[in-house]
């Protein structure tokens, strides 16, 4: 097969997969981590450990791990997802983990007098961090999600082992039928870069935007 | 997305519950095969280290074409995942002549993908060293060599110590990804117990706990060390 072809047919195979659970597993990933990262910020005890533990449970312990259990150990529990499912799930809930840490920090590093001027004006707790104190936090938080978006992105490769057809899996299939091996190899890793190389500067271009306010 | 229930043929009322007693079992070939995980992440990260800063040097050559090049490799396998570039290791390489076992590849692996990560590490460190250092060890007509090992370095690493840390947990945890290069640690060892016996959510627990033992408490630490490094100054 011609270079072209390769490419043409690992394309063919595997990007959309990558993308669905690119794009899935990053939603689920930033809803749980502003969830989670502002109920540590919570008043409340009990939300507060909650979103602690599944914090540090899924920061402590390795993606792959996570998405083997997930995908072979839950089902002899009762209870079997999809492969792309679990996929998503799986890099979802350890992202969101790794997000929520942003946020919770970026939240924290915005000034106390924020929060009272808030107070002053007389606006609800919600309505001081809808309106005065993640719209400061966000662009903090901005790089920082940027490259968990980068890394998500990346780790998608990982679904390749629980059988899911994703680039990576085509590539060891195309592999193990036409043992063009160099080639293969090569165009997979060129094809990854060039996915987020873009998301890599767009982010820079999004953050320059969001933090021209600041002095 | 479907979610469906195994009941039919399964004992204990339709679930197939955790089995201590297997457990027990095999705590042990699982923990014996931890040293495997151990030797890659301590290797990988050595290897890291080493090649990060020669990376952040290169980077900041004088000579335009090199530090143009050392940053387009940077960001070149920043962008790639380590499971390809494992794979391109452990099976293009053969091809020209380097064969390499599953776990030296691994160990390359690693070390080649977060060298690229601690040679920023190594820049913020650089870079925090105030330029008036620089001029001192030239005032001093120290040279080139002499500015990095005597004056910059000394200054620039110890701030940076406990993100070295955190990376070498990210590291830890990122050793299950060899198992996709055949090499058998905790996790491929889970995985042929598991296909063995049907009993997969015995040894991918463990696995999960044995990870999250030993890099919970390591982080914690590091956070401690952090706080109190950052006190002195």
């Amino acid at each position: 097969m011609s270079t072209f072809e390769l490419l043409i047919s690992l394309l063919k195979g595997g990007l959309k997969v990558t993308i669905i659970v690119t794009l899935f597993s990053t939603i689920l990933a930033f809803i749980l981590g502003f969830t989670a990262g502002l109920a540590r910020l919570s008043k409340y005890k009990i939300l507060r450990i909650i979103s602690g533990m599944y914090v540090e449970v899924f920061r402590g312990t390795s993606l792959l791990v996570q998405l083997f259990w997930l995908y072979f150990a839950l089902p002899l529990l009762g209870i079997k997802f999809s492969a792309i499912f679990t996929a998503i799930l799986a890099i979802g809930l350890n992202f969101g983990a790794y997000c929520s840490e942003i946020v919770r920090s970026a939240v924290n590093s915005i000034p106390q007098g924020q929060t009272e001027a808030c107070i002053a004006l007389n606006m609800t707790s919600f309505q001081s961090m809808r309106r005065v104190i993640i719209p400061q936090a966000f662009a903090t938080m901005l790089p920082n999600l940027g490259n968990q978006l980068i890394e998500l992105l990346k780790s998608t490769s990982l679904v390749s082992m629980i059988t899911l057809a994703d680039l990576t899996y085509h590539a060891n299939i195309l592999n193990s039928s036409t043992f063009e091996t160099t080639k293969i190899y090569s165009l997979l890793l060129i094809i990854y870069f060039v996915i987020s190389l873009p998301l890599t500067y767009g982010i820079k271009m999004l953050e320059r935007r969001l933090s021209v306010w600041r002095v | 997305m479907v979610l469906r229930c195994w009941n039919a043929g399964c004992p204990y009322g339709g679930f197939n519950m955790f089995d201590w007693k297997f457990a027990v079992n095999i705590l042990p070939k699982i923990l014996a095969s931890l040293k495997i995980t151990i030797v890659a992440t301590f290797a990988g990260f050595f290897l890291a280290l080493v090649l990060g800063l020669v990376l952040s040097i290169l980077s900041k050559s004088r000579i335009k074409p090199v530090s143009r090049l050392t940053n387009g490799v940077v960001l070149f396998i920043r962008n790639t995942p380590l499971l390809v570039q494992l794979y391109f290791i452990f099976y293009v390489f053969p091809e020209y002549g380097l064969t390499l076992e599953p776990l030296s590849a691994g160990i390359l692996g690693l070390g080649i993908h977060y060298s690229t990560y601690l040679s920023e590490v190594y820049r913020s460190g650089i870079e925090n060293v105030p330029h008036g250092q620089w001029e001192a060890a030239k005032a001093l007509n120290f040279t080139r060599m002499e500015t990095w090992t005597k004056i910059i370095l000394p200054q620039a690493i110890p701030p940076i110590l406990p993100v070295l840390g955190n990376y070498l947990i990210t590291m830890f945890k990122e050793t299950p990804l060899l198992s996709a290069i055949t090499l058998v640690e905790i996790l491929q060892t889970a995985k042929i117990i598991g296909a063995g016996s049907f009993k997969y959510l015995e040894g991918f627990t463990i696995v999960g706990i044995i990870f999250f033992i030993l890099s919970y408490p390591s982080s914690r630490l590091i956070k401690s060390l952090d706080v109190r490094l950052n006190k002195k100054f």
